[in-house]
């Protein structure tokens, strides 16, 4: 189970949040969106410029910025990149 | 019991507060006023079975930190105003999430009840949540209600006001041994000073100051110092000892702890899924196609011009009615008035001051109508995501470009629905940034005096030199707004960890209340202001007037001409016949050549001419002479009145902004202009002191005078530096 930094995610990866190494203001706005350890990620996609990036969170969609998600380590499965389920 | 209940609504943003809050309330409601709370709020009075309550909707927050004012408001109203029962309305369809900040209710120990919003969304979803499970194992009450329809709302309110009799009972959630035992130590030492418990339970603070909550820490420092400064060794030593041992902030632990308090109880069979959890709904189809990498921005673009059109093109026609009924009125006041300061006052101050100010209300109407659209719908934080890119290179926010587009982005827009556009901005710097930018673009009534200018000494290439000062407003809006977030408003960037709600159908009546009250409160905040600050104008551009002698001396010319024609011609030319006499004709453009040259004499003698004079050493730098810096002090009031203002100055009577063909020639052929004038005047003019309509909801939309003055002083001088730069080295180079 390799651990991914989140902005090397790739298009409908998943994984679970490994850690969150951020405090203050930014670190409590991930966290009060459900970003913690322990919880599942799927990325949703990115704006036309790569940047920011949306994920799928606890069932809502989110997006961050590149430099945001840096702070964000991923578990991910090896085989992961799945189709889309249409 | 009919004595009123006071009830608050809280809940995360998306989760159907706002269509709950009218539902329950309808139209009667208004925006609440609290001292020093800066950050509107709304009120609703209803009656259930004979009951009269009193419901507040605080803003919408993901939690109860002291980050944004939102949640400051929330926090500070629950604490201090102590409502008898509080609403937290929570999204079924995304319980973990929006139960976090119940939890933080939960902490408070205010009376709770929670809405259960949105449980045929979650349905469609394949998500069963179970209620009375959710009710009995968070110790509160549930209840499920469908906002939008109104479904459960009855019920809602009748367990709410059972509720109303609770006393405040703070409960306590555990976060891992090693916190609880620094809480439990932090509780007695709070407790044991009365330490802000008038305010907040011991519990609450000792958590706030684990999560070193400025708002709490200086609280704390004002009102005792001394256990202040104990509870914060005490709590730098433990998020030291964390960070050795576990490599944590005690604020995520705390968090990882509620969010393992919502887990557990949803894991009780509160819950339960009948699909795959990642599995594909609308909303996201609809997003493959609309943020697609291509397709995105093409439809995006579409939209905004929609938006664009649809504001300003379909407010016209009653844009054109109010402009009938002020102009009749003034008719009416000038038949029935007799002549004087009066007169002049009542039409050019109060009719075209009232004009001034509902002549954009049908504007801002259809703009905040097609933002709530795109905002109820969705839209809105998907152009958010798309542009945000672009927009951070500039210290901005991708909620920035509304207000941008809406200014004259493209050409032709207004700054004064840009300006309180800025409202969907949830940064607060970013906020202003673009507050004070905005206004660069050239909006309806720059373009005017554009034209003017352009047609008089570029009429070679018109259409080029309009688009590369349309471009020109963007680059320096841009660019001001990255040397305004290097300066004054310097700091990191807000996060932009940020919802893309599902896409929604707007409600009618949520439209219709949306649209009706940021219209009201431009119409009521603004009005007043702006009608003082046009009688001003007026006064300035009027008084003291020409001295009686002059006066004598032109009614003597008058006289004079006239009596050198026939008394045959004299009766012809003043009938109200169009066709007469070559002779009459030549009475009367005598006459008007005379009035002309009084009215610029008049102007030349009043307070703004005055200024407009003293001014000419400086403005000399920049090329402009007295009779520019006039026409320019004139501007203030709206930018329009520059060629009305510059028509007067140079004797040429009253000119139509849309018809200034012969002061473009009369300035083409004037020594004081040529090119390089031209060029800088129309930069000063592009990016000077805004209208003082766009002021006035300046400083209403930042709360503060203070960047009112600002947006007037910097961008008179910004302009008058780059005006000058042109001038000099313009006609340095010949």
């Amino acid at each position: 189970m390799p651990e991914l930094n989140l902005r090397q995610m790739k298009k409908d990866q998943s994984g679970i949040i490994a850690s969150i190494k951020v405090g203050g203001e930014l670190g409590l706005r991930m966290r009060e969106m459900g970003l913690v350890p322990g919880t599942k990620i799927t990325i949703q996609g990115r704006a036309p410029l790569n940047d920011p990036v949306a994920l799928r969170v606890m069932g809502g969609i989110l997006t961050l910025r590149n430099n945001e998600a840096d702070h964000i380590m991923v578990t991910v499965d090896d085989k992961d990149t799945r189709e889309p389920v249409a | 019991m009919n004595q009123n209940i006071r009830m608050a609504l809280v809940g995360n943003p998306n989760a159907g507060k706002t269509t709950l809050f009218n539902a329950l309330t309808g139209a009667r409601q208004h925006v609440g006023n609290y001292p020093g709370i800066t950050v509107d709020y709304k009120e609703g009075v209803f009656t259930h079975d004979s009951q009269k309550i009193t419901l507040t909707d605080l803003p919408g927050t993901y939690s109860l930190t002291a980050y944004s004012m939102e949640e400051v408001v929330t926090r500070d109203y629950l604490v201090k105003e102590k409502p008898q029962v509080v609403i937290n309305i929570v999204d079924a369809s995304n319980l973990e999430r929006n139960l976090y900040l119940t939890t933080q209710f939960l902490e408070l120990g205010c009376p709770l009840i929670i809405a259960l919003n949105m449980i045929d969304v979650a349905r469609d979803r394949g998500v069963e949540v179970k209620a009375e499970k959710l009710a009995e194992l968070m110790g509160v009450p549930v209840v499920p209600i469908i906002a939008r329809s109104g479904q459960g709302a009855e019920t809602l309110i009748s367990q709410a006001i059972l509720q109303a009799t609770q006393p405040w009972q703070p409960r306590d959630i555990s976060y891992g041994e090693d916190l609880d035992e620094t809480i439990m130590e932090l509780i007695a030492l709070i407790s044991e000073h009365d330490f802000l418990t008038e305010t907040y339970p011991a519990r609450f603070t000792a958590i706030k100051y684990l999560e070193h909550d400025d708002q709490i820490l200086q609280k704390g420092q004002q009102d005792d110092s001394a256990t202040a400064v104990r509870l914060e060794a005490k709590v730098n030593q433990v998020s030291d000892h964390l960070l050795k041992t576990m490599d944590a902030y005690p604020e995520a632990i705390i968090a990882d702890h509620r969010y393992g308090f919502i887990k557990s109880i949803l894991r009780q069979g509160v819950q339960s899924h009948s699909f795959d959890t990642d599995r594909l709904y609308t909303s996201d189809k609809i997003d493959k196609v609309v943020t697609n990498r291509l397709l995105g921005p093409v439809i995006m673009l579409m939209i905004l011009f929609g938006l664009y059109q649809f504001t300003f093109t379909w407010s016209e026609l009653p844009v054109s009615w109010l402009e009938t009924l002020f102009s009749w009125l003034s008719g009416q006041v000038e038949t029935l008035l007799p002549d004087g300061p009066v007169k002049s006052m009542i039409i050019s101050g109060i009719i075209d001051g009232m004009g001034g100010v509902l002549g954009f209300v049908p504007l801002i109407m259809f703009m905040f109508l097609g933002i709530a659209v795109l905002e109820d719908s969705g839209y809105l934080a998907r152009v958010a995501f798309m542009m945000d890119r672009i927009f951070r290179i500039f210290g901005l926010h991708g909620s920035s470009v509304m207000p941008f587009i809406v200014s004259g982005g493209i050409a032709g827009g207004c700054a004064v629905p840009g300006v309180m556009a800025t409202r969907t901005l949830r940064s607060p710097k970013e906020r202003i940034a673009t507050l004070l930018t905005v206004p660069f673009m050239n909006c309806g009534a720059k373009v005017p005096v554009l034209a003017l200018l352009i047609g008089a000494f570029f009429s070679e290439s018109k259409a080029l030199y309009m688009f590369l000062f349309t471009l020109l407003a963007w680059v320096v809006a841009l660019l001001t707004a990255k040397l305004l977030r290097a300066t004054v408003l310097k700091g990191a960037a807000t996060p932009f960890v940020m919802e893309l709600p599902p896409y929604r159908f707007p409600t009618l009546r949520g439209l219709a209340i949306h649209t009706w009250e940021r219209t009201w409160q431009y119409i009521k905040k603004a009005g007043t202001v702006i009608l003082g600050i046009s009688i001003l104008l007026w006064a300035l551009m009027t008084y003291p007037g020409l001295p009686e002698a002059t006066r004598a001396d032109y009614e003597q010319q008058r006289q004079d001409i006239t009596a050198s024609f026939a008394p045959a011609i004299m009766s012809e030319s003043s009938s109200e016949k169009e066709e007469v006499s070559e002779e009459a004709m030549a009475l009367r453009r005598q006459l008007l050549t005379l009035d002309n040259e009084e009215a610029e004499q008049a102007l030349r003698n009043s307070i703004a001419g005055r200024i407009g004079i003293a001014l000419e050493p400086v403005s000399r730098l920049a090329g402009f002479d007295w009779r520019t810096n006039i026409a320019l002090v004139g501007g203030f009031a709206a930018k329009e009145v520059i060629i009305s203002t510059l028509g007067t100055a140079y004797s040429m009577g009253k000119v139509e902004a849309d018809a200034s063909g012969s002061l473009g020639e009369r300035l083409s052929r004037d020594p004081n202009w040529s090119k390089v004038v031209a060029v800088a005047a129309l930069i000063f003019i592009m990016f000077y002191a805004p209208c003082f309509v766009t002021v006035v909801c300046i400083a209403k939309e930042a709360g503060h005078w203070g960047w009112a003055l600002f947006s007037i002083s910097f961008n008179t001088f910004f302009a008058f530096l780059m005006a000058t730069a042109v001038f000099q080295i313009g006609s340095r180079l010949g």
